[in-house]
């Protein structure tokens, strides 16, 4: 289970070009760009990853380095040459796949807005899953049915809905989808329908 | 899909209907591009496959496509009707197919009819159909009686042959607004697809099921493909090319109210055993030579997952804890959810990566609903129009009781797991980076938030606390389930040697084995995680040793790695390739060699006890007419719910009879338009730049495409005296639309019904939060294009009417 790696395939590219593509100004730039890329990613870990928009299926390979305060640092995501689906190809959306990654637009601790509220509310995530475990407890308790009106026994809560995440892994959809049917919730859903 | 993205370099001929790949799945364009620069591939000597675009806009697929033809939205059940005809009438389908590996030759019982736009059975006051009358005469032994010949005029072949004869080129332009000249080309290329050496395929996308006629759109396409012998095949079947990174993923594991995972029912009130459920959900065998694969093992799979989920609670004594599974009242999809609310019904909600105001539809009428909830919960690593709902235009935040929670999670690359994709492969990402500030994964909250109400059941007693406490949740921390453990529950074991399945054949209904998701079992069997596979383009002699573009070591797909669904049927009777240069799967004397076969892998084609090549449905062949859907057995036309004509075929019944008209059935006021107050078609779509409403938080994307903007046809647009760049308000009869008009040749006037139609085109991506929204906080108060959609489901799915409406425009 070998993977060509970047350089690799930075280095082929470069083979392949080197002799006879040479530019108007009669050097070569395939050379000078690996080169470039090359310092790029220099001493980066490679790890796979797959874009995260529409359902190709593109695979990544994400480089990263450890900064020196020990934090990872993300250097680079760019498509994997070795892929069967995509031969390492990417749309615009793809390839700013790392602009999602590191964005610092991103929301940094729980909110909460009360009722009638005009304004969020920065609290703990210890507060939010408290009140919204007590929320789903309640709503379930109110709104649970263990019998229809024919006399079914069907266990089910009406009251509550989960809708969910056309990005999540497998594993975590398989998981939603376990824990919010042994809650007793039926109304459960994605993005396939919409 | 049926097949996978590189398949489709397989293909001579490629139908595009409701579908824009070449702006919407750019990168899996290459395979439809390398199939058009393939001269071995093509209709007649070659020279490179053909591309069909049908579409109501021109778009960079139309570009490189060889036809593209400007359909009416909604309509595309006419134009592969219209295909079926022309390709029974000119005897052009495969014979040899449709007589043994499809069910043209079943008898359908006395008192199935269809006249005047309704199939036997229409119950007006419900606007549902009773059923019964679409199905096979049988003998004593329950099996389907057959005639060979196709000549017995209650056979399915002679109704279908019947039921398409309406669908005459005149007809067919009439409704479509496609010109018959052109037609007629597409008809006879489609119609060379029949021979056993040429192979088609259909693409399609949301825009095919984005209608209350969706589930029937696709179906007429899988019937043309059945007709033309495509389904099986490499280079055919039909295939949805899916928006999202693992929607595909998400339906196989069953986010999705009316299915378990692998597409197992959800058990319905009535049933109180298991018996009771397989007798209900499971196929019945229709012939004596069908496996019925799936009906005879559902008992297995549905064991299997009672048992992962309640373990030491799910015993043979109590039926396996099936009591435990909640049985719905009633619908529970996407609208459905908002209908509750409206009715004052749904007391909470939690959204995990999706946001109910931009989605729709009927935005208004969703913020009226999420102003309803008693509490509402968004888990998303950036704000959403949910999430700011509350103090988003029009609302006053002081009279909204709901109670909001905004969670921080985690994205895709804070975090591993699998996505599979539109084509099934299944591949594992690395988490590449550590949660940002205080986010927390998504799954890690959902198992934290269980383990909090499991507590206050323990210590305060409710409703039913026992499916709580005996969930399985034996993970090594259950408030941090790890992925690679969920990964090992969904493929499953045996308790009894304690070893990962390599196959769901080990599947046992003693409560021996359990298997999270039937159909992911295999893929992590004993050897490790199949999804990390990365043999690829690299060395194709050594990793596509078939040539066909399988690629089996990268990746996974389910099942079991099989690359082409269905793939008995690429093979003829004995076993030999229809296409010896395309093979699929073929008979080498001893085994099935090739994809990994859909077919017992040593079962002797030439035995007459062989199996029949479907092998997941009770007939053991492609389904021509069915009783499984609630809309009727063959699929027919039907006008959208908002249509500027009324139905040419059957205008007493212009709009689907059965599709949900949740208003109406909730006694809320009517909330459609007439063609007299909004006399224009509109459509919605995406663009190459964005993905929905997250990439309105990506600088270098909001760069590409900064503000929302419609496209308005030419003609149109010089009749109401509107130029490139004003200021324009669409308007139906749910909301409004106000942003930049760019007036184009990419959409046209259509001749239907004798009237000319103009479409409009409105992309999705825009609201009140994101970067454009911030630059142009004005502007942004009405760009949301659900604010337009309507409130209706189609009869199966229910799914929304997002593709098709009716709007008045007017330059602001």
């Amino acid at each position: 289970m070998g993977t060509l790696t970047r350089r690799d395939f930075i280095k082929l590219t470069a083979a392949g070009t080197g002799s006879v593509a040479l530019s108007a100004l009669g050097f070569d730039l395939a050379h000078a760009q690996a080169v470039k890329q090359e310092l790029r990613i220099a001493g980066a870990a490679e790890m796979h990853s797959v874009c995260p928009y529409c359902a190709v299926g593109c695979a990544l390979i994400a480089y990263t380095r450890t900064a020196p305060d020990g934090t990872a640092q993300l250097l680079q995501i760019e498509g994997n040459p070795d892929s069967p689906i995509t031969e390492g190809r990417l749309c615009p959306k793809g390839a700013t796949a790392m602009q999602l990654a590191t964005s610092v637009r991103r929301v940094d601790q729980p909110l909460y807005r009360a009722s009638g509220a005009t304004a969020w509310q920065k609290v703990t995530w210890d507060f939010v899953l408290d009140r919204v475990a007590g929320h789903i407890k309640e709503s379930r308790d109110r709104t649970f049915v263990t019998e229809d009106a024919k006399g079914n026994v069907v266990n089910r809560c009406d009251g509550i809905a989960f809708a969910g995440g056309a990005t999540f892994s497998n594993e975590e959809g398989y998981l939603a989808t376990k824990l919010m049917r042994g809650l007793g919730v039926v109304f459960i859903e994605q993005q396939a329908r919409v | 899909m049926t097949n996978h993205w590189r398949d489709i370099k397989n293909a001579d001929l490629i139908l595009i209907n409701g579908a824009n790949p070449a702006e919407a799945h750019p990168v899996g364009f290459q395979w439809f591009m390398r199939a058009k620069l393939d001269p071995t591939k093509g209709p007649g000597a070659g020279g490179g496959a053909k591309l069909i675009h049908t579409d109501p806009r021109f778009t960079r697929t139309s570009a490189v496509s060889d036809m593209h033809l400007r359909i009416r939205t909604g309509t595309d059940v006419a134009y592969f009707g219209g295909l079926i005809n022309y390709i029974v009438q000119n005897s052009r389908y495969h014979a040899d197919y449709v007589v043994h590996y499809t069910n043209a030759s079943f008898i359908v019982k006395d008192g199935y009819s269809f006249q005047d736009g309704l199939f036997s059975g229409y119950q007006p006051g419900t606007r549902s159909y009773d059923r019964a009358t679409w199905s096979y005469d049988t003998d004593a032994k329950g099996f389907a009686k057959r005639d060979l010949t196709l000549q017995d005029p209650r056979c399915v072949f002679q109704l279908l042959k019947q039921h398409y004869a309406r669908y005459t080129p005149e007809v067919v332009s009439s409704i479509t607004g496609i010109p018959q000249a052109d037609f007629l080309r597409v008809a006879e290329m489609v119609a060379e697809m029949g021979r056993p050496d040429k192979v088609m395929t259909i693409v399609y996308a949301v825009g095919l099921t984005h209608h209350t006629t969706g589930t029937q759109l696709i179906r007429s396409g899988a019937l043309l493909q059945l007709l033309l012998g495509n389904i099986g095949r490499p280079g055919g079947g039909m295939n949805a090319e899916r928006g999202h990174a693992n929607i595909q993923g998400n339906t196989d594991n069953a986010i999705s109210w009316d299915i378990l995972p692998g597409y197992l029912a959800v058990p319905m009130p009535g049933e109180k055993t298991v018996d009771d459920y397989v007798k209900v959900a499971a196929a019945k065998k229709l012939d004596p030579n069908s496996w019925n694969f799936f009906g005879t093992n559902y008992r297995k799979f549905m064991v299997s997952l009672l048992k992962m989920w309640y373990r030491d609670a799910a015993t043979k004594d109590n039926d396996f804890a099936f009591s435990y599974l909640p049985k719905p009242g009633g619908n529970a999809s996407w609208m459905s959810i908002y209908d509750q609310a409206l009715r004052g019904k749904m007391e909470g909600v939690i959204l995990s990566g999706m946001t109910a105001t931009s989605i729709g539809p009927d935005t208004a009428q969703v913020l009226e609903a999420l102003s309803k909830l008693k509490w509402l919960v968004v888990m998303d690593p950036f704000p959403t129009t949910s999430s700011e709902f509350w103090h988003g235009p029009g609302m006053d935040p002081s009279k909204i009781q709901t109670e909001v929670f905004m969670l921080p999670c985690t994205h895709w690359i804070e975090k591993d797991g699998s996505f599979t994709n539109s084509g099934r492969w299944v591949q594992w990402k690395d988490q590449v980076l550590p949660p940002q500030g205080q986010a927390r994964h998504d799954h890690w909250v959902l198992a934290d938030l269980f383990q909090r109400v499991k507590k206050l059941y323990q210590q305060h007693g409710g409703a039913f606390p026992d499916p709580i406490q005996h969930l399985t949740t034996t993970y090594k921390d259950p408030v941090r389930p790890e992925l690679d453990e969920l990964a090992q529950e969904m493929n499953g074991r045996d308790l009894v040697t304690g070893k990962r399945l390599a196959t769901f054949a080990a599947l046992k209904d003693d409560g021996t084995t359990v298997s999270g998701n039937w159909i992911y079992a295999g893929m992590y069997p004993e050897s490790g995680n199949l999804t990390k596979r990365r043999d690829g383009v690299r060395n194709p002699a050594k990793n596509d040793p078939t040539g066909m573009g399988y690629y089996p070591n990268w990746a996974w797909s389910w099942p079991l790695n099989r690359r082409v669904l269905y793939n008995r049927a690429s093979a003829d009777r004995a076993g030999k390739p229809w296409d010896p240069n395309r093979p699929g799967i073929q008979w080498n004397g001893t085994k099935w060699v090739g994809d990994v076969p859909d077919y017992p892998p040593a079962m002797n084609p030439a035995d007459p006890k062989a199996w029949l090549p479907f092998i997941m449905n009770g007939e053991g062949v492609g389904r021509l007419f069915s009783n499984a859907l609630l809309d009727g057995p063959f699929p027919e036309h039907y006008e959208p719910v908002e249509s500027p004509v009324d139905n040419p075929l059957h205008a007493a019944t212009s709009a689907s009879p059965v599709a949900f008209l949740y208003d109406k059935a909730a006694g809320r006021p009517d909330r459609f338009g007439t063609a007299a107050e909004y006399p224009y078609v509109a459509t919605t779509y995406r663009l190459t730049e964005h993905e929905h409403y997250v990439t309105q938080q990506v600088p270098h994307l909001v760069q590409l495409q900064p503000e929302a903007f419609v496209e308005i046809p030419e003609g149109l647009a010089t009749e109401k005296a509107i130029k490139n760049g004003d200021m324009v308000r669409i308007s139906s009869k749910r909301g409004k639309v106000e942003a930049r008009a760019v007036v184009t040749k990419r959409l046209g006037a259509l001749q239907v019904a004798g009237k000319q139609i103009w479409q409009i085109g409105i992309p999705i991506h825009w609201g009140f939060v994101g970067i454009s929204a911030e630059l142009y906080p004005d502007k942004s108060q009405h760009w949301l294009a659900n604010a337009l959609t309507p409130f209706v489901g189609d009869a199966n799915a229910r799914t929304p009417e997002f593709k098709a409406f009716l709007v008045n425009l007017e330059r602001m």
